[in-house]
């Protein structure tokens, strides 16, 4: 390791402020007392679906569809997570359900 | 209902949405703390970063950093590129975390992934404490990710049975929630730009860096559809 303790901990001091400034930042920007800006509160209406669907493209951003498995556990996986809920809407068991579908599918069958 | 009562009944009705995350950051908290104990860190580096950042993609990538050369300007402006995306989750719970007293100052602290997504999905019943509920979702969340690194970190190099795939719970809980707020909306402008946005940014820019393009063009698409999304009552 080339860093001293106090140059690590400097380090790790920045990370710790840096992720707290990005989760504090809109709450200092808006205060309470305030009204938030109108395009602000659109903003929170409607970007959490758009966010979720970055998120779960995020999970699945290191697949590959040309090389390796193509994809296809994680595919069906999603697919078997998507039917479990619309049929039994039980968070927990469509959960479990798509990983453990996961699971059998690399470390079985691929 | 007295305090203890209502905190109680908080705490029972939050677990159960923090069962998945149980399972998914006992694994990657695990497997941070063994990369961390591979990479030549007493297992307290992985126990006090799991508490002090609680973000797991920067705690990942703080590994090389801290292997690397001192750049603490490096590093604050890696941590605030990888975790960019907060700042769409805190626009989104301007309302929710506020008006709980301290607990919004923890809350905020602790606003991961998982614990924004849950948060702010969740039904939470008309007899329970939305603060306290809130509260205990991210306090479970902190607590899972700070057991699993810190033992990743102590008995990493010893364990030894098949989870490869187990990350996938992570995946499986954003589809879940993704959908539930699809079956919510009656408008799904919004979810469909979001991931096709992604998947164009994804082809464009590759896995490493296209998270910034994409949360900006997500931005951009919104602030277009505006007029449209506002006129035909997105759901409130």
């Amino acid at each position: 390791m080339t860093m001293t303790f106090m140059e690590q901990a400097a380090m790790i001091g920045m990370i710790v402020f840096g992720t707290a400034l990005t989760r504090f930042l809109p709450f200092l920007l808006f205060p309470a007392g305030k009204p938030t800006p109108r395009y602000i509160q659109y903003l929170g209406r409607v970007l959490p679906p758009a966010v979720f669907g970055l998120l779960v493209v995020y999970c699945l951003k290191s697949v590959s569809l040309f090389t390796g498995n193509h994809g296809v556990p994680e595919a069906v996986s999603i697919a078997a997570v998507i039917a479990l809920h619309l049929w039994k809407r039980q968070m927990l068991i469509s959960i479990a359900g798509g990983t453990v579908c996961y699971m059998i599918l690399v470390q079985l069958v691929f | 209902m007295s305090e203890s009562t209502r905190r109680k009944s908080a705490l029972k009705a939050a677990f159960p949405h923090t069962i998945p995350i149980f399972a998914g950051f006992w694994f990657l908290g695990m497997t941070y703390g063994i990369y961390m104990n591979v990479s030549g860190f007493a297992f307290w580096y992985p126990m006090i970063m799991s508490l002090t950042i609680f973000a797991g993609s920067v705690e990942f990538v703080a590994v090389n950093l801290l292997l690397g050369s001192f750049h603490p300007l490096q590093a604050l402006a890696m941590t605030l590129m990888i975790n960019a995306r907060h700042i769409f989750y805190g626009i989104s719970m301007l309302d929710k975390y506020r008006g709980n007293g301290w607990k919004d100052i923890y809350m905020i602290f602790g606003m991961c992934d998982e614990s924004f997504s849950i948060n702010y999905t969740a039904d939470i019943p008309k007899d329970i404490d939305r603060g306290w509920f809130m509260f205990f979702v991210t306090l479970l969340n902190h607590f899972y990710w700070f057991f699993g690194a810190t033992l990743g970190g102590i008995f990493g190099s010893l364990i030894h049975f098949n989870t490869e795939g187990l990350d996938f719970v992570m995946t499986a809980m954003f589809v879940v929630i993704f959908l539930e707020q699809w079956l919510k909306d009656k408008n799904h402008v919004s979810a469909l730009a979001g991931i096709g946005v992604s998947v164009l940014c994804l082809l464009a820019f590759g896995a490493e860096d296209f998270m910034i393009p994409a949360m900006a063009a997500i931005l951009g698409v919104l602030t277009l559809l505006r007029r449209p999304l506002e006129a035909g009552g997105e759901r409130q």
